[in-house]
């Protein structure tokens, strides 16, 4: 005998609650290809939408501020390197620069420029591989071949001027490590004409094609709001409708004297944020090549800063004070008065801020990195609720991040 | 193509493939350990553990430039199921160590291990309270790289040693890999 | 933003001298309605940071320090907060993205915020007992166990300090010392072997 049960759609609305399920915790591991490092979500999915999501992050937290405690202020550059490791000269000045503002030095023209050169060099070669890996996620493996291999020639350049292709190290307190090398300006306006092209490639394959406006356009807004009541900086905040760029609103480092734009844009989705960083790699050419026509001839480190720049290598060998000097900093550090001294820089990935306090002496007290990425991944538990599942990495290769920065 | 190293000494006759197939008639002797190995080594499939900054190398040895695709290795597969090779790259911190070990043990056999990087050697110059001093207290290395980061060709350089340590393996049909203590070489 | 608007409003507030922005220090008792105060009324709408610092022999021994922001007026103000008992009040109320600078600092340094809607530890593990930041703890860590039971089962590993001999060379600052540079912690090294 057959038995049926009738329902109507009022029992089903009734008992719309257990027929929905539970939800599914899904972990989005320390180890995963889209996650730009070792980033590690954990998602509560109903089907395919995300319902909530916890970043844990950590799992790369080296102990950097612990370690600068011990190290001398010369000592801790090639920590910086390594903070955002895809612009490392960008995470070099803008160390120096602090600490150069609490010893109350001023740097000459052409070190400044040579820093601007190489700050905007790192821009470039950050925002490369962020559009590169971005594309990767979305699918567009292509676009990711062409912009490491202008990557390769940054490498080239990079490994002229400091000897090494990245974790360059190339600043010291006082100054740089050594002189621009000849010729160099001229290959670098070679690349920026080679660049542009491969800006216009990628370009070409992905701003009006299909599949990416699809998969970008509207994804996870940030509104003006959102974005500062969360911190964020740099083009993450940009392309939410924000002006500031501290390039141009606090200058440092002679960024007055040149004359560039600052892409702004409108609805702050993920496809504002990867046009923001396309048009920021073309000003950063413009800046350039700016910088490589009026590049200020003289002295490359501050001359006046007695305890605290290595004197020139040829008065060492030959003269008393330079020799206690050079054993001094070397030994102690260089001398920086005691005091405190915050100073953010315009990187790549946001606003890098170091916080140095110092009680006089070689080695600071308190040494506070603040990573843009930290603050980038502070707002995923807001933004990311409420799209699919694989909408994740598209709103991750928007907002850019590296781990480095972000544990330290 | 070299051919199998073995194959060579094994001819009187001389020839490009060292296979002269009028003498041996299509039919070439080998020890199975040679063929199974060199089929091996060719052909290593990465599983990048990318860490941190030596992950951005072992990128740009995939790119067109360094071209890690000669030697079979450009089938980066981020599954441990399906790859031979784990390459440690970058700082591997107390948190993240669980995790490394828990993704060597779902490879399947025959894996090997290349520690990339000082950090992931030795701890490189991170001696903090976090890090791991050396990926080798979690895992079996086979091969370790030095550099910081090190350049791409010193990372291929150290995959072909991992090949020629692939070549050199006996038992390699045996059910039983290895449970052993691995014979490990410093690269330069 | 002249200091009188702030001392005059909040009258515990002292001007502390500094070489880069105006700096203040700031009672915890005043901290939530200066830091609405600064919001609404003088325009600093972005938190750029907050962090923790030791201050090693001060009373409180905790401080937090804050830099704010004004995209308007482009410019920086500074507080400095002594954390009275290890405490100090959450600004994650006002400021969103003081959520994780906060876990941060309870994580380093054990700071206690008062109304943060989820402290718990942000770098470290959930685990782990120390706060690595203060002064106190070393730079090579402690031994304490591993984070995962079935890993540590496996492997026999457990967080050990990290070796300090030939650790950074540095003479241990201020004026030139009697002897040669050496590793700063020297708590095994050639003459006494580890313990």
């Amino acid at each position: 005998m057959k038995t049926t049960k009738e329902i109507s759609l009022g029992d089903i609305a009734a008992h719309a609650e257990e027929l929905r399920g539970e939800n599914m915790t899904l972990n989005m591991g320390p180890s995963h290809p889209a996650t730009h490092g070792v980033l590690r979500l954990s998602l509560e999915l109903d089907g395919d939408t995300v319902v909530k999501c916890d970043p844990v992050i950590g799992y790369l937290h080296r102990g950097d501020e612990k370690i600068a405690e011990n190290m001398t202020y010369n000592q801790f550059v090639p920590y910086t390197d390594r903070l955002d490791y895809l612009a490392p000269l960008a995470n070099n000045v803008a160390y120096a620069i602090a600490v150069e503002k609490l010893a109350g030095l001023k740097m000459p023209e052409r070190c400044e420029a040579i820093r601007v050169v190489c700050c905007e060099m790192a821009r470039i070669s950050s925002h490369l591989l962020g559009l590169g890996v971005y594309a990767m996620d979305t699918g567009a493996w292509t676009v990711f071949m062409y912009t490491f291999n202008e990557r390769e020639k940054l490498y080239s350049l990079f490994e002229e001027l400091t000897g090494a292709r990245f974790t360059t190290s190339y600043t010291r307190i006082g100054g740089l490590t050594r002189d621009l090398p000849e010729g160099w300006l001229k290959k670098v306006e070679v690349f920026c004409d080679g660049v542009l092209k491969v800006i216009d490639d990628v370009d070409k394959l992905l701003t009006r094609n299909g599949i990416f406006l699809e998969r970008t356009e509207g994804v996870a807004p940030i509104s003006k709001e959102l974005a500062l009541a969360y911190g964020l900086t740099g083009p993450n905040l940009r392309a939410s409708g924000v002006g500031f760029d501290l390039r141009k609103d606090k200058p440092y480092s002679g960024y007055e004297k040149y004359d560039f734009d600052v892409p702004v844009g409108t609805k702050g989705d993920c496809f504002d944020r990867y046009l923001v960083r396309m048009e920021e790699v073309r000003q950063s050419v413009r800046i350039l090549r700016q910088a490589c026509k009026s590049m200020p001839g003289g002295a490359w480190y501050a001359e006046d800063a007695k305890k605290i720049f290595l004197p020139p290598k040829a008065k060492i060998m030959t003269k008393m004070e330079e020799l206690i000097q050079n054993f001094m900093i070397v030994t102690e550090g260089p001398q920086i008065p005691a005091g405190e001294v915050y100073f953010e820089a315009e990187n790549p990935k946001g606003s890098l801020g170091f916080y140095v306090v110092s009680n006089g002496g070689g080695v600071p007290y308190r040494l506070r990195i603040r990573g843009p990425s930290f603050v980038s991944l502070s707002i995923l538990p807001v933004i990311v609720p409420g799209n699919y599942l694989t909408d994740i990495a598209s709103i991750l290769g928007s907002l850019d991040f590296v781990m480095g920065e972000c544990d330290r | 193509m070299g051919g199998c190293p073995n194959l060579r000494q094994t001819t009187m006759v001389k020839s490009d493939f060292g296979y002269n197939s009028k003498v041996e008639g299509e039919v070439i002797v080998t020890r199975a350990d040679a063929v199974v190995n060199w089929v091996r080594s060719h052909s290593v499939w990465p599983m990048p553990m990318g860490l941190a900054c030596c992950a951005i190398e072992l990128m740009g040895a995939g790119g067109s430039r360094f071209d890690i695709s000669r030697f079979g290795m450009e089938v980066m597969r981020f599954s441990p199921r399906q790859a031979d090779c784990m390459i440690v790259a970058g700082t591997v911190t107390y948190k993240m160590a669980e995790v490394v070990r828990r993704i060597y043990d779902q490879m399947a056999e025959p894996k090997w291990v290349v520690a990339m990087g000082a950090c992931a050697s030795t701890g490189g110059m991170y001696r903090s309270y976090a890090t791991l001093q050396g990926v080798d207290n979690i895992v079996p290395v086979d091969i370790y790289i030095s550099g910081c980061p090190p350049r791409p060709e010193a990372l291929l350089d150290g995959m072909m040693l991992l090949q020629e340590k692939i070549r050199q393996e006996g038992g390699s049909l045996k059910r039983t890999f290895r449970g052993r203590t691995v014979e490990t070489k410093i690269v330069r | 933003m002249e200091a009188a608007v702030l001392t005059d409003r909040f009258p515990r507030t002292q001007v502390l001298p500094a070489q880069d922005m105006p700096t203040y220090q700031v009672a915890g008792e005043d901290l939530l309605e200066t830091v609405r105060f600064l919001r609404d009324a003088q325009g600093f709408d972005l938190l750029a940071d907050l962090c923790g610092i030791d201050w090693k022999d001060r009373t409180p021994r905790f401080g937090v320090v804050i830099h704010l922001l004004s995209t308007t007026h482009k410019e920086y103000v500074r507080l400095h907060v002594g954390a009275v008992h290890d405490a100090v009040p959450s600004v994650s109320s006002l400021h969103p993205g003081a959520n994780w600078h906060e876990r941060e600092a309870f994580d380093m340094f054990g700071i206690r915020f008062d109304g943060h809607p989820d402290p718990r530890r942000i770098l470290m593990w959930d685990a782990y007992p120390y706060h690595p930041l203060r002064k106190d703890f070393p730079l090579a860590g402690i031994e304490v166990p591993f984070p995962a039971a079935d890993v540590a089962e496996v492997t026999g590993q457990s967080v050990k300090p990290a070796p300090m001999m030939g650790g950074p060379f540095v003479s241990p600052g201020g004026k030139m010392s009697e002897g040669e540079p050496s590793a700063l912690d020297q708590s095994w090294n050639e003459e006494k072997p580890k313990a």
